[in-house]
């Protein structure tokens, strides 16, 4: 079976660590990882609660395909109610931890209550204790996993941590593990602040715990897979070659780049910010930003940038240990860091997501709260003296310095890990916070691509990109071209998108398999590897369950159709310049149709019917 | 002909495909921690360097055996480790100098690259190229043509 069938319980209040099989009714209804865990985590809290109360529980969770060979089988997720959007939070992740949470011989952890005193829970195997953790507090992720390493002794443990930045719960503080890889959104790092917990540490060496059920079966659909992403020229050549960072100088030709807050859709430093840059040698010392790609857990992709920085750059020159090869920029964090507040400098982005990887923060919400102080410094509306230094568009300087801040919880770094929504509300603009549902865009333009508009409206985890990316047929033709600004067919498309992500999310690979992968390459692997029929009909039902168990989570937490929102910038001020020029969100005439199509009420709660043809 | 295992870094992304493999072809689990090949990942330098035994010819795992449990498959070349025979004294482990014999506390022996019969699961399984089975007489082979490639034979260029 692909499921361990095993959760551990940790009540880190009472410091006890316990048992439990899973719940195998549920596995057959969620499928696992996102969908199992939200099951979870919906049944056991109170959708009101205050994301930091001890009542708010966090949960580990794998899925069935994690740690098996399936390509890109190493995933991971952190479900939780964040306390950035109140909203429910699940933040997936990839590198090593997830697949060694399985070999141990666990589906899921849960934690509950707050520990007094800072610990880190220590898994082998079947044996879980949570440690003392005072001396990692104040550490960052990168000491913190190798400080664990020495103590133990054992260099194959892997671990999942906070750092600084978690701990003094910026509200979108990320868990980090295996150095640069993040279970990044939404401050599903803050709520492990809040409940005293540093770290998880995992070594997992069963070979009894989990196998497919059909390993014949499972062998011919995984390497079927393989095949196809070895064969996609997206998957096969593209992102192993540029990563993710391949979008760059795509997304600003078509005039969908997010610059300077919002207030433009393409960046005049977009190609030394990109994936082609990374590849060139700097001027200054003859090397590239890029050392290698790197894959995660049983990834054939290898999507992954490893960067080493200019040793002379300003933002590093006398802090060595900045100086070594570590996690580089992907598409997203490179937006945010640069084009979001007008900064070219690739160096300085990569010095600031090295330190979003070693203090545990999202580069993403980051950098899109930058850029909307700077706008609120160019208006005057903060100061100098108030940020303790100038703060206008492209100020590499100021970006640099405001990423210390953060992460040390120091001077305006405090103001600035509230995200955008707060700090423009604090200074009297909340609208020129670029956010939905108090979470920010990532880099793709929602006037400029209508259906990624209304998916940041509609996305039950605020504004993201992973959860219904309509940059496939709107930018990339997959599975079929859909023309950036038209409305017709989107919302239909949309939520085919939404509903298998939701099935992928809850499989334990990656998502990015599905610019490749459609539900029929999928399908053969989860049927060889769980118990069950599990038909593409059946999965794109748990795929719908999933995206309506959230989206009642998010009602009962006070959520209504307003939160189904775009801010007015993108809904009024049409775009300046390039091929989308004039655009403006067309939300109102795409919502009520999504609404009906999700089987929900023109005021966006699910009707009788629906909750009883998926029995939510 | 002769074939051995030819691991390349340079083409090695950390996936651990090969781990998977060979767990799955000896243990019947994809538990990385029991593979008999080690992807290392060197972070600081952008590195990933798959490594296993390379199957000496004077092979002094074999010779430090005391009850002469690792023999030499004549086929493949490969010294394997008759289980039935192996009394888990680890003096093998001790003996040889790259650390690729490994006792496994669950079995009481030791484990060792057998090469899978001559049919490496982990080359199978690796999506990069970066471990192959190949003539064990021409392991260099790709290197010589990367660096054969690099001759400038056409005055005309010049």
């Amino acid at each position: 079976m692909a499921w361990t069938k095993n959760v551990l319980r940790v009540n880190l209040e009472a410091g006890t660590c316990t048992t439990e099989p899973l719940n195998l009714q549920w596995a057959q209804d969620y499928l696992g990882q996102r969908g199992l865990a939200t099951k979870y985590l919906v049944s056991e809290i109170d959708p009101k609660v205050d994301p930091f109360s001890p009542k708010n529980k966090l949960i580990f969770v794998t899925g069935p395909l994690t740690g098996t060979m399936a390509a890109t089988g190493g995933r991971y997720s952190v479900v939780t109610k964040g306390p950035l959007t109140g909203a429910i939070a699940c933040s997936n992740s990839g590198g090593y931890f997830g697949a060694e949470l399985k070999f141990a011989g666990w589906d899921m952890v849960i934690f509950e209550g707050a520990s007094p005193k800072p610990v880190y829970l220590l898994i082998n195997d079947g044996q879980a204790e949570l440690v003392d953790a005072s001396h990692l507090w104040g550490k960052t992720v990168w000491e913190t996993e190798e400080i664990i390493k020495t103590q133990l002794q054992d260099p194959q443990i892997r671990v999942a941590s906070i750092g600084r930045a978690g701990e003094n719960r910026v509200l979108y503080a990320a868990i980090v593990n295996d150095l640069h890889r993040a279970a990044g959104r939404s401050g599903v790092g803050a709520v492990m602040g809040s409940k005293s917990l540093k770290a998880v540490a995992v070594r997992g060496t069963r070979t009894d715990a989990y196998a497919p059920a059909n390993p014949e079966a499972f062998f011919a659909a995984t390497e079927a897979g393989k095949k196809v992403l070895a064969a996609n020229g997206v998957t096969g050549q593209g992102l192993p070659t540029y990563g993710t960072q391949v979008l760059m100088n795509v997304i600003n030709e078509l005039g969908a780049l997010p610059t300077r807050n919002h207030r433009e859709v393409q960046f005049e430093g977009a190609h030394d910010i990109s994936g082609e840059a990374m590849h060139e040698k700097r001027p200054t010392d003859g090397k590239t930003n890029l050392v290698t790609n790197g894959a995660c857990f049983g990834c054939t992709i290898a999507c992954g940038r490893i960067s080493r920085m200019d040793p002379g750059h300003f933002s590093v020159k006398d802090k060595p240990q900045y100086h070594g090869a570590s996690g580089g920029v992907e598409y997203e964090a490179a937006w945010a860091l640069g084009a979001a507040n007008g900064v070219n400098d690739l160096e300085a982005l990569t010095y600031a997501n090295f330190l979003c990887n070693e203090d545990g923060f999202d580069p993403i919400t980051f950098g899109a709260t930058v850029g909307a102080a700077m706008e609120l410094y160019e208006m005057g509306v903060l100061t100098e003296q108030e940020v303790g230094f100038k703060l206008p568009f492209g100020s590499t300087e100021a970006m640099v310095k405001l990423a210390e801040l953060t992460a040390r919880g120091e001077g305006f770094g405090k103001v600035m890990g509230l995200g955008s929504k707060r700090l423009c509300t604090k200074y009297g603009h909340p609208e020129l916070s670029m956010t939905v549902k108090s979470q920010e865009f990532p880099a793709y333009d929602g006037r400029a691509l209508q259906g990624m508009g209304l998916a940041y409206a509609t996305n039950n985890r605020g504004a993201c990109h992973l959860r219904g990316y309509m940059v496939s047929p709107e930018v990339l033709g997959i599975p079929v071209k859909m023309e950036p600004q038209a409305t017709e067919g989107k919302p239909a498309m949309l939520k085919a998108f939404q509903d298998l992500t939701a099935v992928v999310d809850s499989a334990g690979i990656c998502l990015f398999t599905t610019f490749a992968w459609g539900l029929q390459d999928i399908q053969p692997q989860i049927q060889a590897a769980c118990e069950g029929d599990w038909s593409e009909e059946r999965l794109l039902l748990v795929g719908e369950r999933i995206w309506n168990l959230e989206r009642e989570f998010n009602l009962a937490a006070g959520f209504t159709k307003k939160d189904d929102n775009l801010p007015p910038r993108l809904l009024k001020e049409p775009a300046q310049t390039g091929p989308q020029k004039g655009a403006v969100s067309k939300l109102d005439v795409m919502l009520p149709e999504y609404y009906q199509l999700r089987g929900w009420t023109p005021e966006g709660v699910p009707t009788a019917e629906t909750r009883k043809r998926l029995g939510v | 002909m002769q074939k051995s295992l030819h691991l390349d870094p340079n083409k090695c992304t950390g996936c651990l495909q090969c781990e998977m493999a060979c767990a799955w072809e000896n243990h019947r689990s994809f538990t990385i921690a029991k593979s008999r090949i080690k992807v290392f990942t060197f972070h600081h330098e952008g590195r990933f360097v798959p490594y296993t035994c390379t199957q000496c010819d004077e092979a002094w795992c074999m010779t430090a055996c005391p009850v002469d449990a690792i023999r030499l498959d004549p086929v493949t070349g490969a010294k394997i480790v008759l289980e039935p025979t192996c009394v888990g004294c680890k003096v093998c482990t001790i003996a040889c100098p790259f650390g690729t014999i490994n006792y496994v506390a669950s079995t009481g022996k030791v484990q060792k690259c057998d090469l899978c019969g001559g049919e490496p699961a982990c080359a199978k399984a690796c999506p990069t190229g970066a471990i192959t089975y190949v003539d064990a007489d021409w392991t260099g082979l790709g290197k010589m043509r990367q660096w054969a490639g690099k001759t400038d034979t056409n005055p005309a260029t010049v």
